[in-house]
């Protein structure tokens, strides 16, 4: 979903000013009286509210006594290599690859240790500073932000080590800093993959954060089926196993599932330093299909069938006929422009060849079109190539422009209509929206496309992306399957969820993190 | 007329890892490094299975020349498919002067004692870059070479092979027995599934040193010394335009 050209216009600094943060303080929640400490920040912090769209040099809070004093006591703990407030530091620190522009943090550190983490946490809770963790910063909607300023905890630069393989038991136990595509490389030679693949090669621990997903959830399942246990610091430092220490059974009844809980938290409730992961074994034969259709009701008719015969489909991808086109151009591909299922199956020689030969019937049955398949690994690659470059096309539909992607699931019957309806509307707007699926999950992105200098354009988009997800949470969907809420999808998950639903999480956020301190302005609202 | 293939692979530093050269500076840290079959091997490899596939090769023979870490190596060329393993044992602290002409001159030796018909490596190894096995088993056999391969086609009088070459694609037809080296382009190595990985752990290795082969390990070439690239300089920041030019035309790249 993301890539060169994200992180290219992302050097570019440009100003958008769309910061959907609010300068809420914990001091003003009346929850602690602020020492002369705290209230040297909030004067600075004052200084930087939303409303001013460039960022002014951070430098200026970390050069304040107050400052110094935080990077001493920092540096006590990770060593002065490892604190840094300089300029392009922090401004990396503050933004993801998502269409919002992102807030600086004032310090970045880098610990070594989940010990280290602890002890800064203790640091931040004593003088009352926002806690931001970062792993690789390649999220979507804002949520390394720091709105309030603060400090960003980098677990992933040190703390990168893969800690356990279990190849008998397929698991493993991971830092920060290892990423889904590090963690593959390792195990491949094991006869073992780690199946969950967003579009970023994004930390796993991070991928935990925000409950992740890939292409492969329709048979392995998302972040929060492949994850057994987790090793998390709290705002206060205490450190605690969300399975029990040490723990990784396959299942387990013991106690609540914080598991769970802190899966998709998203950094509110606090930092994760290690994850026990589920492996699978190397399907023995794969095999890769692509077949269109004349609408995308044909298409998406014959994954419901697929999924009613049983079949084990590993992967199911909806292109409609705007990607379809983009992907022609990009990739000098001559596909009829019409939405095309992108399909991937796994299993033995014989079970993929009778998976294959259901599918291309039930494809036939509703008017698909030439079946294309291919076993071999780079006739696979070239099939897919399409689908694996999708982003990249869409950007180059319009040179210089970013994307604000969409990301609403729903059952798999309403996606006919909401496709259908937001195709509508995304054209009344006259924007350029391309769509890519998991269709097999009823999750599918619009690549909202504007010009990050146009500010109506941009609005245009976020109106169609917060209709497209008031429309999905009515269908019985959710408004966002797999990228989490940040900043941008506050008040639709108010929405989704209603007053009470929301008033829950804050009474478990409030007894996690009272000074609310992890990762401000996100999720949800203070009140 | 299936054919008899010898597959040779060679362990080495896994590409990803970051090379540290060893305090003496003759060489580079092995220890608790981790390593893997060398990339152009596992190409190497993969062509064979596919040729057996085709059913145009009966029986694939992987030979690795190392240390006795190399075992991990032959088991996963024989879950990729091979069929049976030599371990041309070499200890550890000789695996630096064991260069391309010992390791050719077994392969020729096991090239004929086995009476393959093709001989199938990776195009160079990624630790030493040498890119000249091949060619010397070839002089050795005095077979016919096709090195660079990124497509190989059987015909009824031996070989098509289409090589990469600096100017393009060259074709070339070969008689058979024939010598060939594999490039990137070639195909897309499969990974190694848990029921093949079991089905190896069954398949036949047999262990040998290079004088049972008649094969003497003395160096032909002294490693004199192996130094990092220079450390890149700080920058320097230029105040505007004109300083940048006049820092230009002062270190001589710019005469306008």
């Amino acid at each position: 979903m993301r890539g060169l050209p994200q992180l290219l216009s992302r050097a570019k600094r440009v100003r958008v000013g769309f910061s959907a943060s609010e300068p809420v303080l914990a001091i003003q929640a009346g929850i602690l009286q602020p020492d002369k400490f705290t209230q040297t920040f909030v004067q600075l912090r004052g200084l930087q509210s939303s409303n001013v769209i460039s960022q002014a040099p951070l430098a200026a809070v970390a050069d304040t006594d107050s400052g110094k004093q935080l990077r001493q006591e920092l540096e006590t703990i990770v060593g002065p290599g490892n604190v840094s407030s300089g300029e392009s530091v922090v401004l990396q620190h503050g933004q993801d690859e998502g269409p919002h522009q992102g807030k600086s943090p004032d310090i970045v550190v880098f610990p070594s240790s989940t010990e280290e983490v602890s002890e800064i946490c203790k640091i931040c809770t004593k003088h009352n500073i926002p806690i931001i963790p970062y792993g690789t910063g390649t999220g979507l909607e804002g949520g390394i932000s720091a709105v309030d300023g603060g400090v960003c905890v980098n677990v992933s630069k040190n703390m990168n080590k893969i800690l356990q393989i279990h190849q008998e038991d397929f698991s493993a136990v991971v830092q920060p800093g290892i990423s889904r595509e590090m963690l593959n490389q390792e195990v491949r030679a094991d006869g073992l993959w780690f199946p969950v693949d967003p579009g970023a090669d994004a930390s796993v621990c991070g991928m935990c954060a925000t409950g992740a997903s890939g292409t492969n959830a329709v048979r392995y399942g998302t972040m929060k089926e492949n994850c057994l246990n987790l090793e998390v610091v709290l705002a206060d430092g205490r450190i605690i196993h969300t399975a029990g220490i040490g723990s990784r059974p396959k299942k387990s009844s013991a106690g609540y599932n914080l598991t769970s809980l802190f899966l998709g938290s998203e950094g509110t409730l606090g930092i994760i330093t290690s994850a026990t992961v589920c492996l699978h074994a190397i399907p023995e034969s794969v095999a890769a299909a692509v077949v269109g259709f004349p609408t995308v009701q044909n298409a998406v008719d014959t994954v419901v069938m697929t999924l009613q015969c049983s079949v084990p489909m590993a992967r199911m991808e909806l292109l409609d006929e705007v990607q379809m086109k983009a992907c022609n151009e990009y990739s000098g591909l001559s596909y009829p422009e019409t939405p095309h299922l992108f399909l991937e199956f796994h299993g033995s020689e014989s079970e993929v060849e009778s998976q294959t030969e259901t599918v291309r019937d039930i494809a036939a049955d509703n008017e698909g079109g030439e079946f294309q398949w291919a076993v071999q690994q780079e006739d696979r690659t070239k099939l897919w190539t399409a689908r694996h470059r999708a982003y990249y096309a869409d950007i180059a539909l319009r040179p210089g422009c970013r994307s604000l992607t969409t990301d609403v699931c729903v059952p798999v019957s309403a996606l006919p209509d909401l496709v259908t309806a937001t195709k509508a509307d995304i054209a009344e707007h006259g924007l350029v929206g391309p769509m890519v699926g998991h269709v097999g999950d009823g999750n599918f992105h619009t690549m909202l496309l504007f010009d990050p200098a146009d500010p109506e354009e941009f609005r245009k988009c976020k109106e169609v992306a917060n209709k497209m997800a008031r429309s999905a949470i009515a269908l019985g969907g959710t408004c966002t399957g797999e990228h989490g809420v940040g900043q941008g999808k506050m008040v639709l998950l108010e929405e989704q969820f209603g007053k009470d639903g929301i008033d829950v999480m804050r009474q478990i956020k409030g007894a996690l993190d009272p000074q609310q301190l992890m990762n401000p302005g996100k999720v949800f609202s203070r009140n | 007329m299936a054919l008899k293939v010898l597959v040779g692979c060679k362990r080495v530093i896994d590409y990803a890892v970051k090379i540290r050269i060893k305090p003496d500076k003759l060489g580079v840290v092995t220890e608790g490094v981790k390593h893997s079959m060398n990339p152009f091997d596992e190409i190497a490899v993969e062509e064979a299975v596919r040729l057996k596939e085709r059913k145009l090769a009966k029986e694939i023979i992987v030979v690795t020349c190392g240390p006795p870490q190399a075992a991990e190596t032959i088991r996963t060329a024989l879950a990729m498919g091979a069929d049976r393993g030599i371990h041309v044992e070499i200890p550890l602290d000789q695996m630096d002067t064991f260069q391309p002409i010992h390791v050719s001159k077994v392969l020729a030796k096991l090239a004929e004692q086995e009476k393959v018909d093709i001989v199938m490596l990776g195009k160079l190894a990624i630790d030493d870059d040498s890119n000249q096995t091949a060619q010397m088993t070839a002089s050795l056999l005095n077979w016919p070479q096709g090195v660079f391969a990124s497509k190989i086609d059987k015909t009824d009088a031996g070989l098509e092979i289409i090589r990469e070459v600096d100017g393009g694609l060259e074709t070339i037809r070969t008689t058979l027995p024939a010598v060939l080296s594999a490039d990137l382009r070639l195909n897309e190595p499969r990974y190694a599934t848990l029921p093949n990985i079991m089905k190896a752990k069954k398949k036949k290795v047999v262990k040998m040193k290079p004088a049972d082969l008649g094969v003497d390990m003395a160096p032909r070439i002294q490693v004199v010394s192996v130094e990092d690239p220079p450390v890149r300089e700080a920058g320097q920041t230029v105040s505007d335009v004109d300083d940048l030019v006049a820092k230009l035309k002062d270190k001589g790249f710019s005469s306008a």
